[in-house]
């Protein structure tokens, strides 16, 4: 014969959640491959105009990057400077970091080297051009001026 | 009956999941997807010889000016930059209609000049609007020949038909040499 139990019914079974860390896991492998650390140290402040032509650049690694801008830290001056890696530079350094970066690819790769010229929006033309002619001594003649999408509305 | 062998417990894994979590939260505040974009541009070559355009007619040529107050001078009279993209196709496709722009497309060229003491904003947002002309004259072009936007075109199948949309519309877009009138 039928015998209840006391507490009537069977009791909900725990949901097996052993399996959350395996999807859980799954996610951060993602993330931690997807993630690029910052590994420039900004100096100069950069905020990028906006475009609608932008396209998207080739491979990290075929890029050189020049920053243009007024440096974040006020102790040195407002007028905008010229980083590259971590450190301020001159225009004039331009020719021979891209020379000494160019060195280190392999030589079928270097044609293709695009120099990723990010600037701030109020820097004026004038180091800009002084920076494109450098750029046209050493023949890297691949530039982008990096620009955020313009968000139409 | 009593087991006499005391049986391993089982981890308790239930924690790994908060571990985990923690990590990924970590890693996703971290992550900056951001996808580099921007204008590309292929300088010209420095060379020792000087330029042989100067024979060019100047009906062929629209004339680009942006001075140091980020003003626009285009063909002699002031313009602002948001009819400059359409500026910029009339003297693409007008194959010698108007006697002031071109005369064909393949011969037309336009000339971007810009002063040390212009923005870079501007120069961009110029810059920009000269490439958004080149490429919706080629879109169309391409649409109108081959019912496909010019971006659609697969560069592997349809390579022929790039070239033939790029010889019609060749990308003549000429930056002079830096003059300094304005000061910076």
């Amino acid at each position: 014969m039928a015998k209840f139990k006391k507490d009537g019914g069977r009791p909900t079974p725990a949901i097996n959640t052993s399996a959350l860390p395996d999807i859980v896991f799954m996610l951060l492998f993602f993330f931690m491959v997807a993630t690029k650390m910052r590994d420039k140290e900004m100096k100069v402040k950069t905020q990028l105009p906006t475009a609608t032509e932008v396209e998207k650049l080739e491979k990290k690694s075929r890029l050189h990057y020049i920053f243009v801008g007024p440096p974040l830290n006020a102790e040195f001056g407002t007028s905008p400077r010229v980083q590259l890696d971590d450190a301020f530079a001159t225009v004039d350094d331009i020719q021979q970091y891209i020379t000494l970066k160019n060195g280190e690819k392999d030589e079928k790769e270097v044609p293709f080297m695009t120099t990723s010229l990010k600037a701030d929006k109020t820097v004026k033309m004038g180091i800009i051009t002084d920076i494109k002619q450098e750029l046209r001594q050493v023949n890297a003649l691949k530039l982008s001026y990096t620009a955020s999408k313009e968000v139409k509305d | 009956m009593g087991s006499r062998r005391r049986d391993i417990p089982e981890i308790n894994a239930g924690s790994m999941a908060d571990i985990a979590f923690l990590l990924l939260v970590f890693f996703l505040v971290t992550t900056t997807m951001d996808i580099p974009t921007g204008l590309q541009v292929a300088l010209p070559p420095i060379s020792e010889e000087p330029p042989e355009d100067s024979k060019q007619k100047k009906r062929e040529v629209l004339e680009v000016l942006v001075n140091a107050a980020d003003q626009l001078l285009v063909e002699g009279s002031p313009l602002t930059i948001d009819r400059l993209q359409q500026k910029t196709i009339d003297h693409l496709t007008n194959e010698g209609k108007d006697p002031t722009l071109s005369t064909t497309s393949t011969a037309a060229i336009v000339s971007l000049k810009n002063d040390r003491g212009t923005s870079y904003d501007m120069y961009v947002q110029v810059y920009n609007e000269l490439t958004a002309a080149y490429n919706r004259v080629r879109n169309d072009y391409s649409m109108q020949e081959y019912g496909k936007s010019y971006k659609d075109l697969d560069p592997q199948r349809d390579k022929d038909k790039i070239k033939a949309v790029k010889k019609k519309y060749p990308r003549k877009l000429s930056e002079a040499e830096p003059v300094s009138i304005g000061g910076e």
